[in-house]
């Protein structure tokens, strides 16, 4: 698509471009104001409020909590998220075609339905302390991502080449990791770049398995503006903005940002 | 041999969303439908709260209204992007990545700094004169709506750039080229054509809204409680469990239904790509 397009329609393409992107950069001024209470443009120019993130423990501890979670759920729902994608790829004939749509029952079932339920059966019921609990849940949360993106990409895996290896005597297990796994890396990678992301900023599953001093970042931020409305929370914003150029980043070196849009 | 490999193959990952998804959301289901005072009486105790009700019309109505929204702003928007030379296709693309994978906590917060009493919209109104007192925007149904239309229209947009870059030149060249006029190329053609885009895009706003916490929570406070919201409450300051499931159970009924619906529309307006 490429013909001319209304003047008018460009106009208005544009204002939903500032609409998105300049509350963002709001938080970015109201991160910076050398004042108690939060606003835009910044009174006076400080650091201060990042100081203070690292100064309040709470913070502290719950970024290394949500960071852990990031990379050990995501890591862990690749470890049985992709033998699956290779079965339903590798053995599409041999396994029922709806078993794919299970993968994806952790979107389907809203969120809030999945910690409310995972905490009753899980952390009352079977007395899971809280960051198993936790791990589990944000596991759970991204096992789809680990699923469909590698899946994806063994979808225009040639798997004749495996094949080949195979009758030439190579081990199965040593083909798939010398042979798969170098030629799906870029959609494992982006798998872990989206599953981290989306466990980092989990507010629905997280919000029912945190508990005594066991919680997440994006808890900690809502649990801290029922207190307080200074900027802090601006800055820990930012640091998280940060997350987010890191991550597009490497989405863009693996699969291209364009991934997205299909 | 092959298929005791493949289900050993799928088998953590189906043993994991069996034990850990499947097992405890059937038994939040199983809770409200053995209850002591009789099945479905969980349901008409909801049913019989008008301030339940309330909640539930409410969280529907935000939820259509950002939906609604959401396709229109994010539709016109990707139609401009698809359609954009390449090197601006890459930054309005970025633009609207970004907001995406930045957390719901941090989206909804940016309304808080825009919309409170002390705010940039309020502080900026005052010094044009437009109004005589700051107003106040936030815990209004509004404040919600513009937080979660925030939140979603990039959604849209990421879907919909795809499918209208998908459509053929030579389609929309053939139907100018046959006399049709921009307004009924779009009618004709490239609308049917967006049509399945437009719906699942349509399926991941709403559900999105209707069952989201942190925005409503933030920006609607008490005053404004959706569904999400109270379930909460229910579970975590009441404690009234049998409610909370409740609740859970007809968020998941309302989104499955939501879900079938859509397709079966998708089906009926465009049988072909269907």
């Amino acid at each position: 698509m490429n013909a001319r397009i209304n003047p008018l329609l460009v106009g208005f393409a544009a204002l939903v471009m500032i609409f998105l992107v300049a509350p963002l950069i709001i938080i970015i001024g109201a991160s910076l104001s050398d004042t108690t209470f939060l606003t835009f443009p910044p009174r006076g120019l400080t650091l201060r409020w990042f100081e203070n993130i690292f100064a309040v423990d709470a913070f502290r501890s719950t970024m290394v909590t949500s960071f852990q979670l990031g990379v050990f759920g995501t890591l862990l729902s690749l470890l049985v998220g992709i033998p699956t994608a290779y079965a339903l790829n590798r053995f599409r004939i041999a396994l029922p075609r709806w078993l794919g749509t299970v993968y994806v029952l952790p979107v389907l079932i809203p969120e809030i339905v999945l910690g409310f339920s995972l905490m009753k059966s899980m952390i009352i019921g079977l007395g899971v302390p809280y960051f198993p609990g936790l791990l589990i849940g944000h596991a759970l949360l991204v096992l789809p991502y680990a699923v469909r993106v590698v899946s994806a990409s063994l979808a225009s895996f040639d798997f004749s080449i495996e094949e080949a290896a195979i009758s030439l005597g190579s081990h199965p297990l040593k083909t798939f990791f010398t042979v798969v796994l170098p030629n799906i890396r870029s959609g494992v990678i982006a798998a872990f770049i989206l599953a981290f992301i989306t466990s980092i900023n989990d507010v629905s599953v997280s919000l029912f398995l945190t508990g005594p001093g066991v919680s997440t970042l994006p808890i900690q931020i809502l649990a801290y503006m029922d207190q307080f409305f200074d900027p802090t929370v601006a800055s820990v914003s930012v640091l998280l903005m940060l997350v987010t150029v890191v991550v597009m980043a490497g989405v863009e070196a693996t699969l291209g940002l364009t991934f997205l849009t299909k | 041999m092959k298929r005791w490999l493949a289900w050993g193959l799928v088998g953590p990952a189906t043993l994991a969303v069996l034990v850990f998804l499947i097992a405890p959301v059937a038994a939040t289901f199983a809770t409200t439908f053995i209850d002591p005072r009789g099945p479905f009486a969980p349901y008409v105790s909801y049913f019989a709260s008008a301030f339940r009700r309330t909640v539930l019309f409410r969280t529907l109505e935000i939820a259509v209204i950002t939906t609604i929204i959401s396709v229109i702003v994010g539709f016109l928007t990707a139609y401009v992007i698809a359609r954009a030379p390449r090197r601006a296709k890459g930054l309005l693309i970025m633009a609207a990545v970004f907001p995406l994978l930045t957390g719901v906590v941090v989206r909804s917060f940016a309304w808080l700094i825009i919309l409170g009493k002390n705010g940039i919209l309020n502080s900026t109104l005052l010094a044009l004169h437009i109004i005589p007192a700051p107003l106040s925007m936030l815990y209004t149904e509004g404040s919600v709506i513009v937080a979660m239309v925030y939140l979603f229209v990039p959604l849209m947009i990421l879907t919909l750039v795809g499918v209208l870059e998908s459509i053929p030149e030579d389609l929309l060249q053939a139907s100018t080229s046959l006399g049709a006029t921009p307004a009924a190329t779009m009618r004709q053609v490239i609308l049917p054509l967006a049509t399945p885009g437009l719906i699942v895009g349509a399926v991941l706003v709403f559900t999105g809204s209707f069952t989201s916490y942190a925005t409503p929570q933030l920006l609607g406070g008490e005053q404004q409680m959706m569904m999400g919201t109270l379930l909460y409450q229910q579970a975590m300051v009441t404690f009234d469990w049998t409610l909370a499931s409740t609740i859970a159970v007809i968020m998941v009924v309302l989104t499955i239904a939501i879900v079938i619906a859509m397709s079966a529309l998708a089906r009926r307006l465009n049988p072909v790509a269907a």
